[in-house]
């Protein structure tokens, strides 16, 4: 509530020193086309938005997910982008470098107590916000670690990595499961750096060098590195997990048909699997293998683009957005995790004793951002590409040098991407 | 002709100037901006400004170099063998990661040979494109001969008075009108590892002797599983155009032949096959040239894994270009095939020129 009066005070504000001027119109596109749950809450907020004060009309214009960066590389290079733009979290250091969008004059005050992963910085400055996060945790069934005996991992006591690796084996041994474990190899595309990197980030490795940002060079083929590689392949080489040419229905449905003891997917999956009438799904947190326990973060938040000549519109905009009722209404519609504590407790799943709440603490205990930097949409292209040619039984040291000389042949073209 | 032609150029070219125009906006002039950021270091996104690199891109795509591998000796000299009696070899990236060979940074091996006991290894600056120059030529390779043969034999059967026979042609020509995107993911059900059509099909007329082929994941037969389906898709096509061929001789020749007393394949052979040969140079040139572009099936099927097994040219240019925002390098890409299927077309102009 105390967001909204700041937020109608701030529009009075400018009502009085703009005059009686007719409203300007803020363009935006929206990645959720085909959504029909979440294209009417993002109505329903753009309606009240407009309606509440008279500066600024928003208009949007959705795009389905798939072709949504493309529509907007296009859109930028034609000189079109609309004046409000949806961005993926780790995408967006490069559209800020490129000039595709600029800081946002969002005040600090609007922001505290949200939680980290859902505020885009880059270079110093705030450029885009975000409503919700995304987390991943370890899909299984109570039943199955009462079955196999096996210990329930917690947030502050996870699985080591040989606990996880005797699990996936117990689970092996049974013979009730096709495989024991569900990466998700089905799912092309951002979901194996996002989903995958973070275990290669518990190893001691990572996609980039994040002290310098100039080069994969012993982050990527160093030793943790090799030894996270070489615990990759073994998965698919034992037969603990479904490989490459996974069918996409099975990543979808195999766990709740009980194809798989383990599945690593996101809390988006999560009222589906409840709904599937796995009862005693429990999310558990990722195992710690050795340099503690990480997922991914960053999902879509909102900015304004380059070209936009209102950034205190957008600015506007998006916190009026941010008020706990939306968050918690994108969160209950469409099950994502909303980015602050009280917004949580108004929802229905993530509010303390909800179904969801574990991925909450996950968001906040292990969740790290993927490289902040314009580079990472080339390596994370690169990366994917080694997680599936190590998954089909490539050399690891050499996939991995491989992938370290294309990243760094990047970085320098791009002449350091700005770091 | 010729003067019928100069007479009346003022309306000829007027109706003419659509399909030039065209042709030149997204054909030409895309073709020598290609050639022009090829070039250079252009980025789909930067703020960096655009330099002229010169011939870099393409050294970076066609690199390649042969070193020499000593084996392994233990302190007396003897060759270590692994537990298979393998030779063992010092790992390449010594070699290629090693400040002592600054020429070789960055280069991986493509493949190698044995001779005696010193190992020969090619390694090239961009193993993938390499990979999938050899991919696409074998595409071409099999699949023109093979699309454009099925395609005689289907024309050879529909072309006859048969009751019902345009059903057969309808049916052989579905394929074509589907969008190719929809085909693909038809097949990706079709050659599903575990209860796809194609393997329940086998185990069903082998009484459930057959093992599951992972089709497409599978290194070994993902490019052959591709080139099946894509042969299938498009042989309709060709079919139609064969047709057209054989409709153009003229029936009196068959009579002729058939008063000879000819055999059915003599009349193939000195009938129909010579009434066809410019319709065969057609289909040999068309089925060329749309191999060389094979993209929408890898896309849609296997991204060009596993383990680079169908990787392709032009899948190689998008990905770059778009995906990973390298114009420059996209564009080098799409101008070495353009030069491949120009000098490949030649040839084939040439070996089948009239003599």
């Amino acid at each position: 509530m105390k967001r909204l009066t700041k937020a109608g005070l701030l529009a009075s504000s400018t009502l009085i020193a703009t005059g009686a001027m007719a409203q300007t119109e803020l363009s935006m596109w929206y990645h959720g086309a085909g959504n029909e749950v979440e294209s009417n809450i993002l109505g329903g907020i753009i309606e009240d938005f407009n309606a509440a004060q008279s500066d600024w009309t928003v208009s949007v214009e959705s795009f389905p997910q798939g072709s949504y960066n493309d529509s907007v590389v296009a859109g930028a290079l034609s000189g079109n982008l609309p004046c409000i733009l949806d961005v993926d979290g780790p995408v967006m250091p490069n559209w800020a470098w490129s000039g595709y969008m600029q800081p946002l004059p969002i005040s600090e005050e609007a922001i505290a107590g949200h939680l980290d992963s859902t505020v885009g910085r880059w270079d110093g400055e705030i450029y885009s916000v975000g409503l919700w996060d995304a987390a991943v945790a370890l899909y299984t069934r109570q039943a199955t670690l009462d079955a196999l005996g096996l210990r329930t991992p917690t947030l502050d006591n996870p699985w080591t990595g040989e606990e996880f690796m005797a699990a996936l084996e117990a689970a092996k041994a049974s013979g009730e499961f096709e495989y024991a474990f569900d990466p998700g190899m089905a799912w092309t595309g951002e979901w194996y750096p996002y989903a995958f990197s973070p275990f290669l980030q518990s190893f001691g490795g990572d996609i980039v060098d994040r002290s310098t940002y100039q080069t994969a060079e012993g982050a990527l083929n160093g030793e943790a590195a090799m030894e996270f590689g070489e615990w990759w392949q073994s998965l698919f080489t034992e037969g603990y997990a479904p490989g490459t040419s996974q069918d996409p229905a099975d990543r979808d449905n195999g766990f709740i048909e009980g194809k798989y003891a383990f599945s690593w997917n996101g809390n988006w999956a999560a009222v589906a699997t409840l709904e599937g009438g796995v009862d005693d799904v429990v999310f558990l947190p990722a195992p710690d293998f050795g340099n503690g326990p990480t997922i991914g973060a960053g999902s879509w938040q909102f900015g304004a683009s380059g070209t936009c000549e209102h950034p205190d519109g957008v600015a506007e905009f998006v916190e009026f957005a941010l008020q706990d009722k939306y968050l918690a209404a994108f969160s209950d519609g469409i099950g994502l995790i909303p980015a602050t504590e009280e917004a949580a407790a108004m929802t229905e799943n993530y509010a303390p004793g909800g179904a969801l709440e574990p991925f909450f603490g996950l968001s906040e205990g292990q969740a790290l951002v993927r490289p902040v930097s314009p580079g990472y949409v080339v390596a994370a292209k690169v990366f994917e590409k080694a997680m599936a040619d190590i998954a089909n039984g490539a050399d690891v040291a050499d996939t991995l040098d491989a992938a370290v000389d294309e990243i760094d042949a990047d970085i320098e073209a791009n002449s350091g991407y700005g770091h | 002709m010729a003067s019928k032609l100069t007479r009346s150029t003022g309306a000829g070219w007027a109706f003419a100037l659509p399909g030039f125009g065209l042709i030149a906006l997204f054909i030409i002039v895309p073709f020598f901006f290609a050639f022009g950021l090829s070039l250079t270091n252009q980025r789909l996104i930067s703020p960096n400004p655009t330099e002229y690199v010169g011939f870099e891109n393409y050294r970076d795509l066609l690199s390649l170099s042969v070193i020499t591998l000593e084996p392994e000796r233990d302190d007396s000299g003897a060759v270590i063998r692994d537990e298979d009696g393998e030779i063992e070899y010092p790992r390449v990236r010594t070699i290629t990661r090693s400040d002592d060979f600054p020429q070789y940074r960055g280069m991986r091996e493509w493949f190698r040979w044995q001779s005696a006991e010193t190992a020969r290894v090619v390694i090239a600056s961009d193993v993938v494109f390499m990979k999938a120059l050899v991919n696409t030529l074998m595409f071409v390779l099999v699949v023109a001969p093979v699309q454009g043969g099925l395609a005689l034999i289907l024309a050879l059967l529909i072309n006859q008075k048969l009751r019902g026979i345009n059903i057969y042609r309808a049916i052989y020509f579905m394929p074509v009108v589907v969008s190719i995107v929809v085909v693909s993911l038809l097949w990706r059900f079709i050659y599903d590892g575990n209860d796809g059509l194609l393997n329940n099909l086998l185990s069903a007329i082998t009484f459930g002797g057959w093992q599951p082929v992972d089709w497409l994941g599978n290194p070994d037969t993902a490019l052959g599983s591709i080139m099946a389906m894509s042969i299938w898709q498009a042989v309709g096509f060709h079919m139609v155009i064969w047709l057209s061929g054989l409709q153009t001789i003229s029936p009196t020749l068959y009579e002729a032949a058939e008063i000879e007393g000819a055999s059915k394949w003599q009349t193939f052979r000195y009938v129909t096959w010579p009434g066809l040969r410019n319709t065969a140079v057609l289909v040999l040139i068309v089925i060329t040239m749309q191999a060389f572009a094979l993209f929408a099936q890898i896309d849609v099927m296997t991204n060009g894994g596993p383990l680079d097994s169908t990787q392709t040219v032009v899948f190689q240019a998008v990905e770059r270009g778009y995906g990973k925002q390298d114009i420059s390098g996209g564009s080098t890409i799409s101008v070495i095939l353009f030069l491949l299927v120009l000098t490949i077309s030649l040839i084939q102009r040439w070996l089948t020129r009239e003599k």
